[in-house]
């Protein structure tokens, strides 16, 4: 038996573990060398590295951009989402094709249809400027002004990841029992009431869970702001990734990187730890 | 009164949002038909009436030679990545989702549910945490700017996914399927691709699509580990928006890439809108 049952998980434990944890050790053990390009070896520094990183400004404010841009579009994207639902979880008209066109941004190219965005967030040949105008508006700096960056970052994830809210938001309401809402109809609520006093709280669970899966996966985020900003204007929209990437690929500052990526990852658990505790405790005690 | 009120907001509402999806779709498709002319005058979007329709985007994707951007060579390398990415991680994550959902492991104070969290946890990990020490071993291994070196990567992406569909699904079929293999004289492994596996292919087959959206939509780790001679979609694409941008050839491309992905929408919503997905995150 003992035979059999290892039969089934060791290799694709072996495989995860060769491919993912053993370039983690590396990456930790790179950070405390001085591999560089001029110096490519593992040596030993000892923690200079991250007495570097402590004091490297650019670093921190890079993790609090990440979470201003990170949080400010997965909240967008859960009232959006949310609201998506709602509407169309009981009856519509052309339901499929509603709710096939609601998903399809979540399942395109991310970083291909963030080059489409750059065209259409284009000042002077872009439609977006265009529609402003209609509506009467000056016509904006989509991409050259930091907060209007920022908001342009935030608007393509929007874009790309309110399905996915959408998507688990929607099954989770497809999913809530019946009685409730009969004991509510009894009560005489209103379509209000029923919302934040039935819908809501059932729906916590699972808007918990929807939230923190999306703030793991835009803690990541990089590639759209690569294509549409490449941190800019300046510094404005880099992220703690992206920066990464800069000091280490660009710059060939290996071992610092390494040491910037390790505490970058301690800093994304410690931090998504903390909320999804916060998030569980608030749920139960409701 | 009320009723009517709240409908006319409701598709009101409905429509802004498809519009906002459905505008970079659109907008690329008639940046697609433009010349040089139709695009630096301006914003405009119906042909005929406020540009001269052209072709050329479309037809420079697969032309070769100085003038042509040929996707026809990435579309081919995307593809072979993707699919031998998702079958291995596929057929691994199969393997370890059954063994996790019907045998007890136990390593010290390590067990089953330790081994499926630290599986899924692999989502977490920031793809540029990994990008050094895959850049350093792979350029070690001289498998850099190659398709094999970009298959083992992509598994450490897809395995966490496929693993994650599976065990969900497979503690979802009845266990009296296995045991009545096993009653039947098979022994657990004979059971597994005998009994199992077949009855297992819807599980699989959306494992299997997740894995190929995931690996096809995967831009980072193919840009920071091929050159030259090895180059997928994304970052084909992603090239064309440098410098002087030819946004027709650019929006063609994009379409193209995209459009597998599409279809692909359509069979996952058949899947998703059934309900299985609320039970995959709790």
């Amino acid at each position: 038996m003992l035979k059999y049952k290892h039969f089934f998980l060791l290799p694709g434990l072996i495989v995860l573990v060769a491919i993912i944890i053993f370039p983690l050790l590396f990456t930790i053990r790179v950070s405390f060398s001085s591999w560089d390009v001029v110096k490519p070896g593992l040596d030993w520094l000892g923690g200079k590295n991250y007495e570097r990183l402590f004091v490297d400004l650019r670093f921190w404010e890079a993790l609090f951009k990440l979470s201003l841009m990170a949080a400010g579009s997965v909240l967008i994207q859960y009232l959006i989402g949310f609201s998506l639902a709602l509407l169309v979880w009981r009856d519509v008209i052309m339901k499929r094709f509603i709710r096939v066109l609601f998903l399809v941004p979540m399942m395109t190219t991310p970083v291909i249809m963030t080059v489409i965005w750059r065209t259409i967030l284009h000042e002077s040949l872009g439609p977006a400027n265009d529609i402003v105008r209609m509506f009467g508006f000056e016509h904006l700096t989509w991409l050259s002004t930091s907060g209007m960056a920022m908001f342009s970052v935030i608007l393509v994830e929007v874009w790309q990841w309110t399905p996915f809210m959408f998507l688990l938001l929607l099954a989770g309401l497809l999913s809530l029992p019946k009685e409730p809402y009969m004991a509510a109809a009894i009560d005489g609520a209103g379509p209000l009431r029923t919302f934040f006093s039935v819908t809501f709280p059932l729906m916590a669970p699972i808007s918990a869970g929807a939230i923190l899966i999306r703030l793991i996966e835009a803690s990541k985020m990089m590639e759209t702001v690569y294509v549409l900003t490449s941190g800019g204007p300046g510094t404005a929209t880099e992220t703690a990734s992206y920066y990464i990437y800069i000091r280490g690929l660009r710059d060939y500052q290996i071992g610092y990187a390494a040491s910037l990526s390790f505490t970058y990852l301690i800093v994304m658990i410690i931090s998504l730890t903390i909320i999804a505790k916060v998030m569980t405790r608030k749920i139960i005690r409701d | 009164m009320m009723r009517t009120t709240y409908l006319l907001l409701k598709y009101t509402a409905i429509l802004i949002w498809s519009s906002f999806v459905v505008l970079p779709f659109l907008w690329a498709l008639t940046t697609s038909f433009k010349t040089a002319h139709g695009i630096t005058s301006g914003a405009t979007y119906i042909p005929w009436l406020q540009y001269e329709p052209s072709l050329e985007g479309w037809k420079v994707l697969v032309r070769t030679g100085g003038a042509g951007i040929n996707i026809v060579q990435p579309y081919i390398s995307s593809m072979v990545v993707t699919v031998g990415a998702s079958l291995i991680s596929l057929a691994l994550g199969t393997l370890a989702a059954y063994g996790l959902s019907r045998f007890t492991y136990r390593l010290g104070f390590i067990k089953n549910s330790d081994i499926r969290f630290f599986f899924i946890s692999q989502r977490i990990m920031p793809p540029i945490v990994l990008a050094i020490p895959f850049f350093l071993m792979l350029q070690y291994f001289g498998l850099l700017d190659s398709i094999i070196g970009l298959i083992i990567v992509y598994i450490a992406l897809l395995l966490p996914i496929a693993t994650w569909v599976m065990v969900d699904f497979f503690n979802n079929i009845l266990r009296e399927i296995d045991e009545m293999a096993t009653i039947d004289g098979c022994n657990p492994i004979g059971a597994f691709f005998r009994v199992i596996l077949p009855n297992s292919l819807p599980g699989i087959v959306v494992a299997g699509l997740f894995c190929l959206i995931f690996g096809w939509n995967d831009f980072f780790f193919a840009f920071i580990l091929t050159f030259t001679k090895t180059q997928l979609l994304p970052v084909a694409v992603v090239a064309l928006n440098s410098s002087v941008t030819p946004w027709w050839s650019l929006s063609a491309s994009a379409l193209v890439s995209v459009a597998p992905l599409v279809i692909i929408a359509f069979v996952v919503e058949r899947f998703l809108s059934s309900g299985n997905m609320a039970g995959a995150i709790r």
